[in-house]
């Protein structure tokens, strides 16, 4: 008998008597999405930036990141800022300063971000870069992860990741340190 | 013969400075994660939620693996199945020769420390490198973990510092967490761009879907899985949940119950290789069959690794995880470890005061401290609770059913301890240790109620 077949018998014959499946149902509150979502990301380590047009974002990743280094986008739109992502080795990343990114929706009680491989175009892209920029709509704002997981539904993705700020470690006698493996900083354009 | 966990505890608390900044840090931790639940008035309704679904995925436990190999073998990914630790370390060291893989990066995953995976691979010519900033620390320390989300709590910037100068290259003295940080975060890119292979633990694995989650404060898994050619996954099959959106459950209680944060830094979802990569999946039992039979204990199987049960422990924050001399120190490993090997680990169930600080934050309502109890009954009943122990119990049975022993020996006690307290307080007594002996009355209870009563 394979070991496959030696651990399914095992768990057949051990398992407790099928009891039905729970469901949970999150009560609905009135909240100001836009300020819950901000208030989080900034306690969190990140920086919520308010902007009415993609010009604003422009001219702000103009300000900062301009000769600062390597800049890509998979944000349609940016030419005369950023690179477009088109390489298919990700350790081509290996010097991006800062990266673009659009999300599909960001959730306010934790300040995460929703992106899909086909927003990245390369998994690796948000996580070798030194810092990031995310682009989100102000209106794909959800309440709470629950939320989040009805509005990706069934959808169809090879890798997905919520980002929740900058990376961040506090391994050492618990002193929170942003930039330990992945992004120094997060910014998030609320469009 | 092996320290046991009193003996272990004993090493931990000779810096006594220590041991208190140890306790400190991890209540701090604590009342992080109390701030965090909180700030959710239906926490106690998701606690019951994730128990409940946690109940529901093991009683039908069987059909679930069956249905995430068939929808992760639809999306491309190899599913292999492992029924012990040494199954496991061979099939994750054989994937890696077919591909001549030699160096791997690794991120966290209890698993494989349960499964002892690292010697395993050296002695195999493959070198491992533990990405997580804490398991790189404990790593170059050559110490195992002693927290399984804060591996190394137990170490000090300074002894970190010294680390990084003697591996790194740091400055001498140089103990500054920012610092070492950045340090770290150089040598382990360079790491991270040359290696060929990555592996990864497993937070949740979905049935409906074949996804799985791995999440990280520091983007390690990440950077690992993304960069390499092959990427492992090593999970425990009670790791399963039925569906996608359960995610929202648990994720919204794990970073809350663990550091106290609204949820990790990055919560990544894997369900297919990324084009020409490899991706795996070992499903591990190594003993979970097992405890998912014992009626009394398969409650364990719900645990998501948070920690919780472990900051707010008085025996864990004073004792240290070392102490507990297996991969899951805590409340929850002491009821774990049992289970893989009663002999070696009946000095486990031990270490606790029963008080239930742990079940009372499990963010799945695991009786833990329940739990405790009862196998104490099973080791003792199996002859694992040593001669003292054996022996002082029955000679407490005796006194105890006998009101005429019980007053005789009383009497003796209160004797003792008022005219020779040498007899008592001395170093054979383990309830010597770190406290004094009362001073004792002059009369029972009994005696001075049949003298005041008469009056």
């Amino acid at each position: 008998m394979s070991s496959r077949e030696k651990i399914l018998a095992a768990v057949k014959k051990n398992q407790p008597a099928l009891e039905v499946m729970a469901t949970y149902t999150q009560p609905e509150r009135e909240e100001d999405l836009l300020q819950q979502y901000s208030t989080v990301l900034q306690a969190i380590g990140g920086t919520a930036v308010i902007v009415n047009t993609m010009a604003e974002v422009t001219h702000y990743l103009k300000e900062m990141w301009m000769g600062k280094g390597r800049i890509v986008s998979t944000v349609p739109g940016l030419q005369d800022l950023a690179e477009i992502a088109g390489e298919t080795d990700p350790h081509q990343f290996e010097n991006v300063e800062l990266a673009i990114v659009p999300a599909h929706f960001g959730v306010a009680e934790n300040g995460a971000v929703w992106v899909t491989e086909e927003l990245l175009q390369q998994r690796v892209l948000p996580f070798i870069t030194q810092n990031l920029a995310v682009i989100l709509p102000k209106e794909n704002l959800v309440a709470t992860m629950h939320h989040a997981y009805d509005r990706i539904g069934n959808a169809s993705y090879g890798f997905g990741t919520f980002i929740a700020g900058p990376s961040k470690t506090a391994d050492i006698e618990q002193s929170l340190v942003l930039g330990a493996h992945g992004s120094k900083s997060m910014t998030v354009f609320l469009l | 013969m092996k320290k046991d966990h009193a003996q272990l505890s004993a090493d931990f608390n000779a810096n006594e400075p220590r041991v208190n900044w140890h306790d400190e840090t991890l209540w701090w931790i604590r009342q992080k994660r109390d701030k965090a639940a909180n700030t959710l008035p239906e926490w106690e309704e998701l606690r019951e939620a994730a128990s409940a679904v946690k109940y529901h995925t093991l009683s039908n436990l069987s059909e679930y693996l069956q249905q995430f190999e068939a929808n992760a073998h639809r999306n491309g990914i190899t599913v292999h199945w492992a029924a012990d630790a040494a199954e496991h370390n061979h099939i994750v060291c054989t994937i890696l020769k077919e591909q001549g893989i030699k160096r791997i990066v690794k991120s966290k995953s209890m698993l494989t420390e349960e499964c002892h995976l690292n010697p395993y691979l050296a002695e195999n010519g493959i070198e491992v490198i533990d990405t997580d900033l804490g398991e790189r620390i404990v790593q170059l320390a050559d110490e195992p973990p002693s927290h399984i989300v804060l591996p190394c709590i137990h170490k000090k910037k300074e002894e970190i510092g010294e680390l990084f100068h003697e591996h790194l290259g740091t400055a001498k003295g140089e103990a500054d967490p920012q610092v070492l940080t950045a340090a770290a975060r150089l040598h382990l890119r360079e790491t991270f761009l040359t290696r060929r292979g990555a592996l990864t633990g497993v937070n949740f694995a979905i049935a409906e879907t074949g996804e799985f989650v791995v999440c990280t404060n520091e983007g390690n898994a990440d950077m690992g899985a993304h960069l390499a050619d092959v990427h492992i996954a090593c999970m425990g099959i009670e790791k399963l949940i039925p569906l996608r959106q359960h995610l929202g459950i648990y994720l919204r209680l794990l970073t809350r119950s663990a550091t106290g944060q609204p949820q990790t830094t990055y919560s990544s979802h894997f369900r297919s290789p990324r084009p020409g990569q490899q991706m795996h999946i070992v499903l591990v039992d190594n003993g979970r069959s097992t405890q998912l039979g014992r009626e009394e204990f398969r409650n364990s199987l719900k645990c998501i690794r948070c920690g919780a049960c472990m900051n707010t422990c008085p025996v864990y924050r004073r004792s240290g995880g070392h102490s507990y001399h297996t991969a899951i120190a805590g409340p929850i490993g002491a009821i774990l470890a049992p289970n893989l090997d009663m002999k070696q680990y009946a000095d486990l169930p031990f270490a606790s005061t029963l008080c239930g600080s742990c079940s009372n934050v499990c963010p799945v309502k695991i009786d833990i401290h329940d739990q405790l109890y009862k196998w104490r009954q099973v080791l003792m009943k199996d002859g694992q609770g040593g001669a003292m122990k054996t022996a002082s119990m029955k000679v407490m049975n005796f006194t105890l059913s006998s009101p005429g022993v019980y007053r005789t020996a009383g009497k003796a006690g209160r004797w003792f301890l008022r005219n020779v307290p040498f007899v008592v307080n001395n170093p054979l007594n383990p309830w010597y240790k770190q406290r004094d002996m009362p001073e004792a009355p002059q009369q029972s209870f009994g005696e001075w109620y049949k003298q005041n009563r008469k009056q």
